[in-house]
């Protein structure tokens, strides 16, 4: 029962993996697998590892991303040369095709994780839309605490979950573009070639979209940018 | 003076000037990491010489290589790119190339000879009226440019595969290399070549391929990105060795397969 009172104190004591957790309803979930967080510390080590790969992915496929849409405009505006990754088509394809590895192992190892340890199931679930508008009016007043970062308000939670199936929409979207004869159902499910296209450009706009919130948010509370960093 | 465009029928004037500087390689393109101020924070993170141009494009190579092989795999030689109906066809449907469609060759079909060579038993060279007798095949499939864009056309010559048994081809060779009247050339993987749709192609919608799509003869592969489709074709060889392609030489993914 110490830990759990040393943690609610903000004990920063070294941990490790390996000591033996309280047993509370809470924790026994991820005992088994040893790799959950330790107490006081609100990211476990591969929630850190991952989202910082992912970052980096990320950063890479939307930056080759915009320099292969430049190619061929789906509308009327192209993004700039400096922002792009890859200097030309040719450039950007091959970064592109080479961090959709990165971006889709990490993604796998990410999801897999967060499914087996009960990650996802702790920490994004129930939504309730009750909940969902309390806080957000709350947040929107400004008045959301973030005492705990090891508990996520409503409207985190349906924005990590939503991000997730982004993330899902724009690796299958992505696809069906790269290989619409192989994968044609896929291509099919999602309208077609050309429709497919807009799914992917929309996916990467609602990822971009929530990154400059994440990132922003991010800032303002340090402390969260912290945890994320050292895991507390 | 600038040259008269000649009017092709269903070609838009507009469609044949599309800008191909898009694909052209800029004199700095050695550096794919030029400009990529996204990256900025990662080149201090890493404080090291892996982002450095040459060392990243060394890599980038590297993995798409690596590409090549996994599309192999991926590639299935029993799966057909979608077939659309004749309602569905592009109208104008685009020419693309490096050049605009006034420097597009212009070749005299009566002169013109297909020259076939490399692990093939019969290296005899085939005229345009000994290739229009033969069977015909049909498609009408999506052009998938590697700039994104794509278009549905229709095409008609023979199969690639049934050409390459009718010459004696050793189907165990690796590659399929083909020349183009302007200088452009392309390989091709055999499981491709064989490939049921992959079409030796010499009519557009029915009629005579126009010279903005080919003129006389086109390779039709709707199971590889556009630029994996020459045009103009002069010369084709079986052979084992990777014989590279003009875009491919400057960066572009081997296989393009779709």
């Amino acid at each position: 029962m110490l830990n759990v009172l040393s943690a609610g104190l903000g004990d920063d004591r070294n941990e490790t993996s390996e000591r033996s957790e309280p047993m509370s309803v809470q924790t026994a979930a991820h005992l088994p697998l040893g790799i959950d967080a330790p107490h006081g510390v609100v990211h476990p080590i591969w929630v850190r590892v991952t989202h910082w790969i992912n970052a980096l992915a990320m950063l890479m496929m939307i930056g080759s991303g915009w320099q292969i849409y430049d190619a061929s405009p789906l509308f009327g505006f192209a993004f700039p040369r400096e922002i792009a990754l890859g200097n030309w088509l040719a450039g950007a394809l091959l970064w592109h095709f080479a961090a959709m590895w990165l971006l889709v192992i990490n993604g796998l190892v990410y999801v897999t994780l967060g499914i087996v340890t009960g990650r996802f199931r702790r920490k994004l679930f129930p939504i309730r839309p009750s909940d969902v508008l309390h806080d957000l009016f709350a947040a929107l007043r400004g008045k959301l605490s973030h005492d705990d970062l090891s508990v996520y308000n409503a409207v985190q939670k349906l924005l990590y979950l939503g991000i997730l199936v982004v993330g899902v929409v724009i690796v299958l979207s992505g696809l069906s573009i790269w290989k619409p004869v192989q994968f044609h159902s896929l291509t099919s499910f999602f309208g077609g070639y050309n429709t497919a296209r807009y799914v992917h450009f929309a996916a990467m706009t609602a990822i971009v979209t929530f990154l400059v919130v994440h990132v922003t948010l991010a800032l303002l509370v340090p402390k969260s940018l912290r945890a994320m960093i050292v895991g507390r | 003076m600038p040259r008269q465009r000649k009017a092709i029928p269903g070609v838009d004037p507009k469609l044949l000037i599309k800008d191909a500087a898009k694909l052209l390689p800029e004199p700095s393109r050695r550096f794919f990491l030029r400009g990529a101020a996204s990256l900025g924070a990662l080149a201090v993170l890493s404080g090291c010489d892996i982002l450095d141009g040459q060392t990243s494009e060394d890599a980038l190579r590297e993995i798409s290589t690596f590409n090549d092989r996994v599309q192999a795999l991926l590639f299935d030689p029993n799966t057909l790119a979608p077939e659309y109906p004749d309602s569905m066809i592009t109208r104008p449907f685009p020419f693309n190339a490096y050049y605009s469609e006034d420097d597009a060759p212009e070749i005299d079909g009566d002169k013109w000879q297909l020259e076939v060579g490399g692990r093939v038993d019969n290296k005899k060279p085939w005229t345009l009226s000994e290739l229009n007798k033969l069977p015909e095949v049909s498609q009408i499939t999506r052009h998938v440019c590697v700039e994104g864009w794509s278009a549905i056309g229709s095409w008609q010559g023979l199969k690639l595969s049934d050409f390459l048994k009718m010459v004696g081809a050793d189907t165990r060779a690796k590659y399929v290399w083909f020349q183009c009247a302007e200088g452009y050339s392309n390989t091709i993987d055999m499981p491709t070549a064989l490939h049921p749709q992959t079409q030796l192609t010499l009519k557009f919608d029915h009629q005579t391929l126009p010279r903005a799509y080919g003129f006389p003869v086109k390779i039709r592969i709707p199971t590889k990105l556009g630029f994996k489709n020459p045009k103009y074709v002069t010369a084709m060889w079986v052979q084992n060795n990777d014989g590279g392609g003009y875009w491919e030489n400057q960066g572009y993914n081997w296989f393009s397969g779709l």
